[in-house]
């Protein structure tokens, strides 16, 4: 039986949302999956609302349109909740992880009357206590990989330790805060 | 041994870029063009490969740099999308003419206007009648074995035409995914050293590229260069032959999916082939007898081979990813049409435009048109044959 997990990434042009979905390609690849991460191309600007995909699978995979019946929505920017339908097509078995300080009593009032899980990740928080500064990335992709279980957490913590340490060869001092930002998403998230 | 990779379309043809280590890399590094150039300009500045990158200042600069280059006897390689295709268009018949086996990476990107970046296959269409060898990919995958095999077509003594090897703008080239590359040394000894018969820097034989052609001698220059084209197929099943030796991965002129006992055809080529095998699948475990020929070759195109494989359909349906305004049918259309026609068979045929400039092709809408066929079947009345998928009311 195929095992395909479909994931909707929402953030602004310049945060990171693209970059989000090619590494959780990237790591759900080095753990042996098949994987596709793409964004949707249209006039890129700084600000405005972009969409990026994911699937990853145990059997190659074929199809290659957009997602509308996402397993799990990632939404790096909760300004969008007003602008733009992020629940449109979400499985209810599945959830919605945002990105947000609130609550998630609190945030599923915007979400259209979605009836699945709802999960609120403060990455703001997280990464401004584990790096300094504001990343929301690697909180969001801890957050996404503790919700859906589509990779064993240590697995994904190796795997991205290796990755940072390819990635910032050059300032091996950001590695630790990033590692940290991905074990208190863990922590924090249910 | 394969090396499993995850990749872009983009960075896997510049992987294929840097193993074929062609001579020299003539190209327009900026819009329209993708990031392909600039992966393959870091291999360049990092110094692992030893060709000769020259940034030019615009497409038609590329592309007439390619042809000194190759016509002086250096293997040439260059890529581009979309209106740098377009703006290389005059040069492209040159190179074709001139019969240099020049590589050229093509991301298949629509032309303006109305303005657009996203896929079609309108840049590659407008290049259809240039004389170059074309081939299509699905994925990254093929996008990148198409690569590695395109100099052992082009430059094979019997063929000795440029190359296009397209994939589909941001679906392939910029969607990462997985891949097996081949290893350096493997490629390498694949396409092998570049003998030219003659070029133009060779003092024993002295000769003039490219001369005004009198009357008497363009027609059979033209005839030339299609019997080099024809030869192109049957080429490219030999290199195919020797590719699957190295790489395990099977190539012909089209591939044949669920075709067996097919009632229902769909002719298509590019990454929405992908989708189609997903619905293919899906129709079959409804008992819907579907199948997928997905062109891999478009020029020259296998039209008696094509033929010869529709012949237990009883509807197809031609997806064509541009408008030629013809006003009956696309370029897809109109060649498989042809190719019937000429084996003697009259089967009833659809022809779709489809994923204009991006338009996402989903399995659902590819579902509709099997629905269509499927009703064309039954009811005998084939209604309109040229048609808009997916057209907003």
């Amino acid at each position: 039986m195929k095992q395909l997990t479909e994931i909707r990434w929402h953030g602004r042009g310049g945060q990171g949302a693209k970059t989000a979905a090619l590494l959780l390609a990237d790591v759900a690849f080095s753990t042996g999956m098949y994987v596709q991460g793409f964004p949707e191309y249209g006039p890129e600007r700084m600000g405005a609302p972009i969409t990026a995909y994911n699937r990853l699978s145990d059997q190659e995979v074929r199809v290659h349109s957009n997602i509308y019946y996402p397993d799990y929505v990632v939404v790096v920017d909760e300004t969008l909740l007003e602008s733009v339908d992020v629940t449109a097509g979400l499985k209810k078995e599945g959830a919605i992880i945002v990105n947000t300080p609130k609550s998630a009593d609190e945030i599923r009032p915007l979400l259209k009357g979605y009836e699945g899980k709802v999960v609120t990740v403060d990455a703001r928080k997280i990464s401004v206590e584990a790096l300094g500064r504001y990343f929301p990335n690697s909180p969001m992709l801890a957050a996404v990989v503790k919700v859906s279980g589509i990779m064993d957490e240590q697995k994904f913590l190796d795997e991205m330790e290796a990755s940072y340490k390819h990635k910032f060869a050059h300032k091996p001092q950001v590695i630790e805060g990033n590692m940290n930002a991905l074990k208190m998403t863990f922590a924090e998230v249910e | 041994m394969s090396i499993r990779e995850r990749l872009s379309g983009n960075e896997a043809i510049a992987t294929a870029m840097r193993q074929v280590c062609a001579d020299v890399m003539p190209a327009y590094p900026i819009t329209p063009s993708t990031e392909l150039p600039q992966y393959f300009s870091s291999f360049v500045a990092n110094g692992e490969t030893d060709t000769i990158f020259v940034p030019v200042e615009s497409e038609h600069s590329a592309m007439s740099a390619c042809i000194g280059s190759e016509a002086a006897g250096a293997r040439t390689m260059s890529a581009t999308s979309s209106c740098g295709l377009a703006f290389m268009w005059e040069m492209l018949y040159v190179a074709a003419s001139n019969r240099l086996p020049i590589a050229l990476a093509v991301v298949n990107r629509a032309l303006s206007g109305p303005i657009n970046i996203n896929c079609d296959h309108s840049d590659a269409m407008g290049a259809r009648d240039a004389g170059w060898i074309q081939i299509f990919a699905e994925t990254n995958q093929e996008a990148y074995d198409n690569f590695v095999q395109a100099y052992r077509i082009a430059e094979h003594p019997d063929v000795k035409l440029p190359i296009m090897i397209c994939q589909d703008g941001f679906i392939t080239s910029h969607g990462v995914q997985n891949i097996e590359l081949l290893e350096d040394d493997v490629v390498k000894n694949f396409v092998g050293e570049y003998y030219p018969e003659s070029w133009l820097l060779n003092p024993e034989h002295p000769e003039a590229v490219g001369p005004y052609t009198n009357p008497p001698y363009y027609m059979e220059a033209k005839y030339g260069q299609l019997q080099g084209l024809i030869n192109a197929k049957k080429v490219a099943l030999e290199v195919a032959k020797e590719f699957k030796e190295i790489s395990g991965r099977e190539y012909g002129l089209f591939e044949e999916y669920r075709m067996e006992d097919a009632d229902y055809v769909m002719v298509m080529m590019g990454s929405a082939a992908g989708t189609c095998k997903d619905t293919v699948d899906m129709l079959r475990e409804e008992g819907i007898k579907a199948g997928l020929l997905k062109i891999r070759m478009f020029r020259p195109f296998p039209g008696e081979e094509i033929a010869e494989a529709l012949k237990g359909a009883k509807v197809i349906a031609c997806m064509d990813r541009t408008e030629s305004y013809n006003s009956q049918d696309g370029p897809i259309g109109a060649d498989v049409k042809a190719a019937l026609f000429n084996a003697g068979m009259a089967p009833k045929v659809l022809n779709y435009v489809y994923g204009l400039a991006g338009r996402d092709v989903t399995v659902e809408s590819l579902a509709s048109v099997f629905e269509d066929m499927k009703t064309v079947d039954e009811t005998g009345e084939i209604g309109d044959t040229y048609r808009y998928l997916d057209l907003r009311g």
